[in-house]
């Protein structure tokens, strides 16, 4: 395994994506989704709201990183608010 | 059509989740791994954080190579949809002479694609070409390896040639759809060519269309191999893509962090097309 | 012709249809052309007919082992990609055409991005991964990698050909008290056996032509045909008529099949998406 070189950080990113999934399949089994129409453009499940914020936190961090790389910590911050919103109103 | 639910079918799925995870997942997330440390060695890295990313994003070469393949795509696009839109109008829709012309069309499709570029290679270079001397015998003073415009010309029009019948094959199974009544209809009704394209046959394409754009789209972003076999990117890097230059950070230089942090930029775009492409094919047929 | 002058719009699209396929058809007549002269005939003086046609540059591919063995490469690891996507491919796709189940969505799409993206993004741990589990330099190695995209196409293919399978086929099956196995391999693939052959076709195809993945995780053992004809001109530049015969041997296939699978082609290059 050492040619995969893991570290810390991104072991840690891997884990939490990995356990989020887990949470979205535990949730979708107790409460199971209904498409819904929100202030996003098309109508959404769960799943599609949470990897909506997930592209859009990813697209967020490169402008961040492409334009104002000592701003990263705004670009995450950014990315949460944004994720939250559009899970409670996309 | 509703489907029942049942989750015995993931059983059906599990090879294929097995295959796609071991050649897709693992070097994905190999590829995150790299893209944040400084790899000499793999006893010797260290953790850089997003460093390669911002110096990719804000690297010259990256910049360009993004805009041309942009240019290059859209380029594409614009000739291609119409053409093949065009050519499908065109076709006859039956009869043997429809069979023969659907053979012909679809020939290019099934060239291997390094064999797409050498054929151009020998048709447009200039000393041994056909189209090659032939333009320079017109006073053209062709040469796709020394001019960066005229490699740009002979690659789109490599492109058309290898692509155009794919959209030409989608429009016509489009326009194969539509039910002659429409036609008669509009005929009794006066319709001129432009409205029976108009309100007739567009709104029956548009599902096809969107097909078309996207696979264009997605296929020509990801485009290598024809460009590596003609141009080799060349002259300079005039026609140096986003996978050929990444290929050259990978396999030539063996930058392991920036052509990782590339790699994961390059993805992250390739999935934004895909999700666009799933949320206007897939779902709209449900 | 008279409905010809009628409809100048149409006739004015036919011309462009002839001149399109000219289009089409003049850089394949200079590949066969190219493919049937010596090199001598080639570089000298210039002529649109070939001067003195030969076959000798398809005798010079018959002979050299190089070839032959690139041929052999490449042949066995499409063969072995080909038969493992299909093999997982078409239980896949028949869940996915008949059932609803927790991630289905979710799981055709990851299939779409695998299908969709560049080989080059992939291609960093490649080399590494492959080193690792020992299979570097083997026809199955790239067989594995080109599974990446090949089995996601076969179940995006196979799904929207077996959608298209009515259900009470499933409903009838059982009521015949036939098992799932059964009606399976003796009912459902045997009718889907046209779907399956364009899915392999495609499968066959994709692996065929590509080259980079190919090119990367191959040596001296296992090189296909694709990477020894981007050789033949970057070491010499001189072997035209070799390169073009080369050229020629690998667009006949194409055109032999093309046939068969004109009525489906476009289904398959959509993914299934087209009816």
């Amino acid at each position: 395994m050492t040619w995969m070189a893991w570290t810390a950080p991104t072991a840690a990113f891997f884990i939490g994506i990995g356990l989020a999934l887990c949470a979205m399949t535990l949730f979708e089994l107790r409460w199971p989704t209904l498409k819904r129409r929100g202030f996003l453009p098309l109508a959404t499940t769960r799943g599609d709201r949470f990897f909506i914020s997930l592209l859009s936190a990813a697209f967020i961090h490169l402008l961040f990183l492409g334009f104002l790389p000592e701003a990263v910590a705004l670009a995450s911050g950014l990315s949460v608010v944004w994720a939250l919103l559009v899970l409670w109103r996309g | 059509m509703n489907k029942p639910y049942n989750n015995k079918a993931w059983l059906g799925v599990l090879p294929v989740l097995l295959i796609v995870a071991f050649s897709g997942v693992v070097p994905l997330m190999t590829v995150v791994n790299y893209s944040v440390q400084d790899i000499l060695d793999f006893n010797s890295r260290f953790f850089v954080g997003f460093q390669w990313y911002s110096e990719t994003l804000q690297d010259a070469r990256f910049i360009e190579a993004f805009l041309r393949q942009l240019g290059f795509s859209a380029s594409v696009l614009i000739i291609e949809i119409p053409l093949g839109l065009m050519l499908a109008r065109g076709m006859p829709r039956q009869g043997l002479s429809a069979s023969l012309l659907l053979v012909l069309l679809a020939i290019p499709l099934l060239i291997p694609w390094n064999v797409v570029g050498t054929i151009w290679q020998l048709y447009a270079r200039s000393d041994i070409g056909l189209l090659g001397v032939g333009l320079n015998a017109l006073g053209f003073g062709y040469n796709y390896t020394a001019d960066p415009i005229h490699a740009w010309l002979t690659l789109l029009a490599m492109d058309v040639w290898h692509w155009t019948s794919l959209v030409a094959l989608l429009a016509f199974a489009g326009l194969t759809s539509v039910p002659t009544a429409y036609y008669q209809a509009a005929e009794l009704d006066g319709a001129s060519k432009w409205q029976v394209f108009r309100y007739v046959e567009l709104p029956r394409l548009k599902g096809v269309l969107v097909i078309a754009v996207l696979l264009r789209l997605m296929d020509s972003f990801m485009i290598y191999t024809e460009p590596f076999v003609l141009t080799g990117g060349g002259p300079g890097n005039a026609t140096t893509f986003l996978s050929q230059h990444l290929a050259t950070m990978a396999v030539g230089q063996f930058d392991l962090g920036p052509a990782a942090a590339f790699s994961v930029i390059y993805f992250l775009f390739i999935l934004l097309f895909c999700w666009i492409f799933y949320s206007s094919v897939v779902r709209e047929n449900d | 012709m008279t409905s010809l002058v009628g409809r100048p719009w149409l006739s004015a699209s036919r011309w462009l249809l002839v001149v399109y396929c000219l289009y089409l058809l003049l850089p394949l007549y200079w590949l066969s052309s190219i493919a049937l002269q010596t090199n001598a005939d080639i570089t000298g003086d210039f002529s649109v007919l070939p001067q003195n046609p030969t076959l000798s540059n398809f005798a010079e591919i018959w002979r050299n082992p190089v070839w032959s063995s690139a041929f052999v490469n490449s042949l066995s690891y499409v063969v072995l990609n080909t038969l493992i996507s299909i093999v997982v491919a078409v239980p896949a796709a028949y869940v996915f055409s008949r059932y609803r189940f927790l991630g289905d969505r979710q799981l055709f799409f990851w299939l779409l991005t695998n299908r969709m993206a560049p080989p080059a993004v992939f291609l960093l741990p490649f080399f590494q991964l492959y080193s690792a589990v020992g299979l570097f330099d083997t026809p199955l190695a790239v067989a594995l990698a080109h599974c990446l995209f090949t089995v996601p196409l076969s179940v995006w293919i196979l799904e929207g050909f077996m959608s298209a399978v009515p259900t009470e086929l499933d409903d009838m099956a059982r009521i015949d008290g036939h098992s799932f196995g059964f009606f399976f391999l003796r009912i459902f693939v045997p009718i889907n056996r046209g779907a399956i052959g364009v899915t392999l076709f495609f499968c066959f195809m994709f692996s065929w032509v590509e080259l980079l993945l190919a090119r990367t995780l191959t040596g001296s053992e296992a090189k296909p045909i694709v990477v020894t004809m981007t050789r033949t001109v970057s070491a010499s530049g001189l072997d035209w008529g070799v390169l073009a015969a080369a050229g020629v041997l690998t667009v006949i296939p194409g055109i032999i099949v093309v046939w068969f699978v004109r009525k489906h082609l476009v289904k398959g290059f959509a993914l299934g998406r087209v009816s």
